[in-house]
């Protein structure tokens, strides 16, 4: 009916019939905002607490009230936790376990986003025969539990002598990155126009030209959503960490547990959740400073152009 | 300038034959224009030509060289795609001179290729700009710009103005074909437009389900089509079609309308057709009908007649005034008409 009566009614006429002004306040807005705020709290109130405890001196905690903000405010928690806090046998605080996650991170992100990029890149425009069968069993792959393959990969990589070292533990998250980066890359390429391939095929380039020429310089937005993917993945990871990468490179997430779980006398609260804070702090960030780039990288993979 | 020559050409798709056994022989310097609705497969056969799309069986032959199985690359030929498909990253000026790049040209004589065809479709101010900043005319200019660049013997057009609006359609059609004469090089070009492919060709080549139905100038597909489909798919308003029969004294004769035919034909049931302008309103006519409704063009109108039950249209020229309802005479021009083999559709 609405439609109709547009339609008929002669564009001239609008202006002069005043159209009623949406309503801001109904009822059913109104149970959408306290809705979502009710959300927000629920989400922000442990950060909340663990963002005051953090600032709080023992005493402070001690005397009771969760909630309350810190009456004498201190950074010496995140100073302990930081660089004295022991981690289990060593009390050199949880920056080691920080650029042991840096360095596990970097290459685990590097690594698999080029070769996701060239695997989705050759499944979606060269389509070598089989393509179908061989993403299906990438794909395979990613339904397969962590657990069922830890056993086996560590006689593999003790088998190739590189077990708990840098090496290992960035080969296994390789791997096991290696099924979504294809599908987030190949699923992106086939949503650009193949007719782009075919006349780069034309003007001459060979698979890795058209890769590196036209292919890659259009794939930023999906470059941003899956190093987002492969950083907080790889940050928040524990049990490959603990188990491959060996002492001395052993990444944040396990050394936190160290912290926490390390109980000599009085149990540091404060220094407790000032390290947890440090160590969600990357992630974090990552979604706090990229959430333009991530909508628009989804966005950018699920229509078609 | 080169010829090209397929040979038995089949090309199979996802276990689907598109083509079966064609042969067709493009000579040089020619305007080729491969004509037919959609998924006729003359798409399908250009990308073959071009390389992008395998053959399944036969030949391909550029410029007395077999290319059955070359790369695109290597094949002396420039491409121009409905969809433009430029760079989307790259300058208008680093779109063109890609294909130059990646073949290893000297720098001097890209310039000179680029200059060139910047300087003939008028591009030199749009050098610097990248494909999202240009019309849509401007980036197919450039497309067709970047297949020149390569210098090719044939250049392959893939219904490249179907995006444009009809303005800018009729405007590139125009720059298209004084380019074809300036520069003389084999061209082929896919489209389903009859008046792109009527205005542009030296020669049309009409395919439905994969095979070629006719070949011939413009003019010859338009006057003597080769067989029913041929005859509808040309033409606005489309040809009229009356089922009926030949007698022996080379009367054709249908519900309503009766003919004398020129043509020695044999008799039996047949179609005949008629082009609208070759129905011509006249108070003497042999033949009476009813106007059921007038399509004024501008500078001709259209009449839908009824016709003892036959539907007919006619082109009319000139200021006469016609009115739905109105009774009135009309004739037709028996030396133009085509018959039809009533049961294979093919020409008499």
């Amino acid at each position: 009916m609405m439609a109709q009566t547009t339609l008929a009614t002669p564009a001239v006429q609008a202006p002069a019939v005043a159209r009623p002004r949406r309503r801001r306040f109904t009822p059913a807005r109104i149970g959408i905002y306290v809705f979502l705020f009710g959300a927000a709290l629920f989400f922000l109130l442990p950060l909340y607490v663990m963002a005051v405890t953090s600032l709080k001196g023992m005493d402070e905690i001690r005397a009771g009230s969760i909630l309350a903000l810190p009456g004498a405010w201190t950074v010496e928690p995140w100073r302990q936790a930081w660089s004295e806090v022991c981690t289990g046998a060593s009390c050199e605080g949880i920056r080691g376990g920080f650029w042991n996650s840096v360095r596990i991170t970097l290459p685990s992100t590097i690594l698999p986003i080029l070769i996701g990029a060239v695997n989705g890149y050759a499944l979606s425009f060269w389509r070598p025969r089989g393509a179908n069968i061989l993403f299906g069993v990438l794909l395979g792959g990613a339904f397969i539990p962590v657990q069922v393959m830890i056993y086996p990969l560590v006689r593999l990589l003790a088998g190739a002598g590189i077990f708990g070292s840098l090496p290992a533990i960035v080969l296994v998250h390789l791997v096991f990155g290696m099924p979504v980066m294809t599908l987030l890359f190949r699923n992106y390429y086939a949503s650009l126009p193949q007719e782009l391939f075919h006349a780069a095929r034309i003007d001459g380039g060979g698979f890795w030209r058209i890769f590196l020429h036209v292919v890659l310089p259009l794939s930023t937005p999906i470059i941003v959503v899956a190093a987002i993917m492969q950083v907080t993945g790889v940050w928040n990871d524990y049990i490959l960490g603990l188990v491959f990468a060996g002492r001395d490179n052993l990444p944040m997430t396990v050394q936190l547990n160290n912290v926490i779980n390390t109980t000599t006398g009085t149990r540091l609260y404060n220094v407790n959740m000032a390290a947890t804070i440090l160590t969600a702090l990357v992630p974090l960030a990552l979604y706090f400073f990229s959430g333009r780039w991530f909508v628009r990288g989804i966005a950018a993979g699920a229509v078609k152009g | 300038m080169s010829n090209v020559h397929l040979r038995k050409l089949s090309i199979t798709l996802g276990g689907k034959p598109i083509i079966r056994e064609l042969d067709l022989n493009v000579e040089p310097g020619e305007f080729l224009v491969l004509l037919g609705p959609s998924g006729c497969g003359k798409s399908t056969l250009l990308h073959s030509i071009a390389g992008l799309i395998d053959a399944s069986a036969g030949s391909i032959e550029i410029d007395g060289q077999d290319m059955t199985l070359a790369d695109p690359s290597e094949r002396g030929i420039g491409m121009v795609f409905q969809s433009y498909a430029l760079y989307p990253t790259m300058t208008v000026k680093d779109n063109m001179s890609f294909g130059l790049k990646m073949a290893g040209t000297p720098k001097a004589e890209i310039a000179r290729r680029v200059g060139r065809a910047a300087e003939m479709l008028q591009l030199d101010a749009l050098l610097s700009r990248k494909p999202a900043q240009l019309s849509g005319g401007q980036r197919q200019r450039v497309a067709i710009g970047r297949a020149l660049v390569r210098e090719a013997g044939v250049f392959l057009f893939d219904e490249p103005l179907s995006n444009l609006d009809a303005k800018l359609r009729a405007e590139l059609r125009r720059e298209l074909k004084l380019l074809h004469a300036r520069l003389g090089s084999t061209m082929i070009y896919v489209t389903h437009d009859q008046v792109e492919a009527m205005t542009l060709a030296t020669r049309i080549v009409v395919m439905e389900k994969g095979a070629v139905q006719q070949i011939g100038t413009p003019a010859d597909v338009y006057e003597r089509p080769a067989n029913r489909f041929v005859a509808g798919f040309l033409g606005a308003p489309a040809m009229n079609f009356i089922d009926g029969e030949i007698d022996l004294h080379q009367r054709f004769s249908a519900r309503g309308l009766a003919l004398a035919l020129r043509q020695p034909v044999p008799a039996g049931a047949a179609t005949l057709g008629v082009r609208p302008e070759h129905v011509r309103i006249e108070a003497d006519g042999p033949l009476a009908g009813a106007v059921t409704l007038v399509e004024p063009m501008g500078n001709h109108q259209v009449l839908w007649l009824d016709c003892g039950g036959q539907v007919l249209s006619a082109i009319v020229h000139g200021p006469d005034v016609y009115t739905a309802g109105q009774a009135l005479r009309f004739g037709i021009d028996a030396a133009r008409v085509s018959l039809f083999d009533a049961a294979s559709g093919g020409r008499l």
